[in-house]
């Protein structure tokens, strides 16, 4: 994957608004039209919890290479209008080398972004829209930003084109709008300093959520049961118009306990099958992800999450479901959690978390989060990956055939309903091999000796994380933090500090002699998370025999990680 | 010599399983499998094409003591696991089964919901309005003053109507047996499991163990005195008119089956195009 580093220059642009106002939309295109222009780019979208009417702002950040995170500040603050924009203080940081882009008409700029000694610029946005039919303040707007980008004029009517599907009157008002934008930011006369373009054959661009809902179907899944949550949404969505093209369906579910329960019930049936939620949905989902672990059958939950705990913080990033995802089901029940460590890797770790689930029959758990599941990134055409991805099944069913069988591997083939002779029955009670209820102790124990050894002897590859550089110092992480972290290093080297960057994709069964391996020559770490309490560290301590010496940075959401802040704590914990 | 053996039939006993149940002596759950056997004979599936989920109860026992493919998963949630499978598998015949307490309380939900949804499985209810693996506690079938430890006196509340909730919820198919007539109840059976849709079968089948009461339940149930309606109306005057012992199919619909969203096929690559720039 490519990186992104201090090295490279970057831009980044925030665009406020009101709800309605069109600043996603703006937000959209102008990062569209940069990767059409040959730059790499991020662009996510921050909102209050309204439907309508509440605040919203799309945040894009282009470079000549792959970016997946933010930077530690805006070079560029646009508001189509100032409502509640002081709500967006924390989160947008500018500084006195920051433009402010306000419209005149929509009153001053407010004290919360003023105070930072930013260049204001004052462009009329509304009075330039009103004056071209069914023009619109944020299509003005993205002429604004287009030119400081530096973007030709073409290239963001392309992007107008391939978003507005309608055309007609729409297309050639939103075109016009947009050059007049352009041609306003011209008459400014500011400027920023040009990114190097590179060449952009073969780009895609995608967000998270998509992401894994690709890996999904690339996976093989084809079952889908679905029930709506902020953030995972748009995976569903998604999935339910690829699914029908594949072969495949998606039903919607009354509740979370139906929707997990409908994917266990149609991969018994032999369909690799899946369910996407979020913190919320995953606590009523543990029961049944507890079944799945008894009765060895294959499902592939995501869980994007918010910051938690109940309702929590819908619309914004937490990794702190972790201990839910390690600890959350009753009783000893071995399963897999992965988490992917960016946008683009939303693809690659759901689809190697159903070859995993496939493969040793248990439930597997993704972890992603709202900043990289809402996120959308321009980035090099994703390789096709293949995994051998084969449930081991019982076809034909052998003479006495038995479900649970010991095995070496610990794992025994599964007669699909339709095999003659392979009738069984699926249990959440503890079973004989033959799958007959049993609470004898012997019994008790070869089972789950058996579901906990066939999830110890498997092969997780080299996937099981992301190792990267050299030095006698390491930042642990996992998940959205590996981005930040990595750009935090990057710049640390510039420091004099040289820390490897080990970003665990795999995070249930712990892989203790495998991180032992990657520290070697290690004499200590700084673990970085996004959680309040330090859910990864203590996971880390207690789950891991680590021979080095152990710092922590842990914050809760609902601000992004910042590479600044990263990079000072790796300058003070890890240099000497 | 035989020149041509004609394939043999299954019988009843086909469909069985040699496990001894975990039912206490006289339950009407006996009755009930008895009843499911012979209703699988007169059908002439193969047992491997027939699946039978459940969740947690007496009756919920009842897949692995049938020869068919089981599912006994988690308290209430039979019908999803039952929808998932059938929508997955839609050539495999799919009955779900369970009690008062997982289907009407802790289910629910997934029992408005199947009836709406209206897929293609059968969902047979054995009622004996009480929770009997837990000991004797109400469930939402009991009579209100009925005494039990967890509820002295009674609870007051009113019972749960399953038929006329199938009925107002979209199930396409509604009747009430007896277990104590396990041929009647097999016949009921094969008609819920050819019927198109979702099709809801309540059983009364008593609880001798903590409702000896129910042994009175052979003298009171009679057979329906009219032929099944299509109106959902009409089924529904009669079901809420009834003394709740009424016997027989009481409501055949004609609503089409839930079908799933198909769509011109695609290969990934087409998939894949709408991300690239």
């Amino acid at each position: 994957m490519t990186q992104a580093s201090a090295a490279i220059q970057s831009l980044s642009f925030a665009i406020v608004g009101s709800g309605g106002a069109g600043v996603m939309t703006a937000g959209h295109m102008l990062l569209d039209a940069a990767a059409r222009a040959g730059h790499y780019g991020l662009m996510s979208r921050s909102s209050g919890p309204q439907i309508r009417g509440g605040e919203a702002a799309a945040l894009v950040r282009l470079a000549p290479a792959a970016v997946e995170s933010h930077g530690d500040r805006f070079d560029v603050l646009l508001a189509v209008d100032w409502q509640n924009a002081h709500r967006f203080a924390a989160e947008i940081p500018i500084d006195a080398r920051s433009l402010v882009i306000g419209d005149p008409g929509e009153g001053a700029v407010p004290e919360a972004f003023a105070g930072a000694g930013a260049r204001i610029v004052p462009i009329p946005l509304k009075a330039i829209a009103k004056k071209i039919a069914g023009g619109r303040p944020n299509m003005v707007a993205l002429g604004v930003l287009g030119a400081l980008a530096g973007l030709d004029a073409d290239a963001l009517a392309h992007a107008i084109e391939a978003t507005l599907q309608k055309g007609g009157d729409a297309l050639k008002a939103s075109r016009t709008a947009m050059y007049a934008g352009a041609a306003a930011m011209a008459e400014a006369g500011v400027s920023l300093p040009r990114l190097a373009a590179k060449r952009s054959n073969g780009c895609w661009a995608i967000s998270g959520n998509e992401a894994a809902g690709l890996g999904a179907v690339r996976g093989g899944i084809r079952f889908v049961a679905a029930y709506p949550i902020t953030p995972a949404t748009e995976i569903l969505e998604w999935l339910s118009s690829a699914l029908p093209r594949l072969g495949g369906t998606l039903v919607q579910a009354e509740d979370e306990l139906a929707s997990i329960n409908m994917a266990i019930g149609a991969s018994y049936g032999g369909v690799p099958s899946l369910t996407a939620t979020s913190g919320p949905g995953l606590s009523l989902m543990t029961e049944a992800m507890g079944l799945a672990v008894a009765a060895e059958i294959p499902i592939v939950v995501v869980d994007v999450m918010r910051g938690g705990p109940s309702t929590g913080i819908p619309t914004k990033s937490e990794q702190s479901d972790l201990n839910i995802a390690l600890y959350g089901l009753h009783g000893d029940a071995p399963h897999i959690v992965v988490a992917p460590n960016s946008v683009a890797d939303c693809l690659l770790t759901t689809q190697w978390a159903v070859h995993l689930a496939e493969t040793l029959q248990v439930p597997a758990l993704v972890l992603s989060d709202q900043s990289m599941g809402q996120s959308r990134v321009v980035l090099d055409r994703p390789a096709d990956i293949r995994f051998a991805t084969k449930r081991l099944v019982a076809e034909p069913a052998p003479e006495n055939y038995r479900r649970y069988a010991l095995t070496p591997s610990g794992i025994s083939p599964m007669a699909v309903p339709g095999t003659r002779g392979g009738v069984y029955t699926a249990d959440g009670l503890e079973h004989s091999e033959r799958g007959t209820p049993s609470s004898q102790a012997a019994d008790h124990l070869a089972q789950l000796d058996k579901r906990a050894s066939k999830l110890d002897q498997a092969d997780y590859s080299r996937y099981w994380a992301e190792i990267e550089g050299e030095g006698d110092v390491a930042v642990v992480t996992w998940g959205s933090c590996t981005a930040p972290v990595r750009e935090a290093i990057d710049r640390a080297r510039e420091d004099g500090v040289a820390a490897r960057l080990i970003s665990l994709r795999l995070l249930a069964p712990a892989q203790p002699a495998r991180l032992a391996e990657a520290l070697a020559e290690v004499r200590r770490i700084l673990v970085i998370e996004q959680t309040y309490s330090g859910q990864f560290y203590r996971y880390l301590r207690s789950a891991y025999d680590l021979p080095c010496e152990m710092r922590v940075f842990h914050r809760p959401g609902p601000l992004p990680m910042r590479p600044g802040e990263i990079h000072s704590k790796i300058v003070k914990e890890l240099a000497v | 010599m035989n020149l041509a053996i004609a394939p043999t039939p299954f019988s009843a006993n086909d469909y069985k399983s040699d496990y001894k149940p975990v039912w206490c002596p006289g339950c009407g759950d006996y009755s009930v499998l008895l009843a499911f056997t012979k209703a699988m004979a007169q059908l002439q599936r193969p047992p491997e094409e027939i699946a039978v989920v459940s969740g947690i109860g007496c009756s919920s026992r009842i897949p692995a003591y049938t020869n068919c493919y089981g599912f006994h998963g988690v308290h209430g949630r039979a019908l999803p696991v039952g929808t998932g499978l059938k929508v997955a598998r839609p050539e495999l015949t799919v009955i779900v089964a369970g009690g008062d307490g997982d289907g009407f309380s802790i289910g629910g939900n997934h029992f408005l919901h199947a009836c709406r949804r209206n897929i293609d499985l059968t969902y047979m209810v054995m009622d004996n309005r009480v929770y009997g693996m837990t000991k004797g506690q109400p469930s939402p079938t009991t009579e209100p003053d009925w005494d039990s430890a967890l509820a002295p006196g009674g609870t007051g509340l009113r019972p749960f109507h399953p038929l006329v909730i199938a009925l107002a919820s979209g199930a396409n198919f509604v009747a009430r047996g007896f277990s104590g007539d396990p041929n009647g109840c097999a016949d009921l059976i094969v008609q819920a499991i050819k019927h198109p849709g979702f099709s809801f079968v309540e059983i009364l089948s008593p609880c001798v163990t903590f409702r000896p009461d129910q042994r009175e339940w052979a003298k009171m149930v009679h057979p329906a005195a009219v032929n099944p309606t299509d109106d959902p109306a009409r089924a529904a005057r009669r079901i809420m008119t009834d003394d709740g012992f009424n016997i027989g199919v009481l409501y055949a619909g004609n609503r089409a089956p839930f079908r799933p969203q198909v769509s011109t096929p695609a290969t990934m690559a087409e998939i894949e195009k709408e991300f690239a720039l």
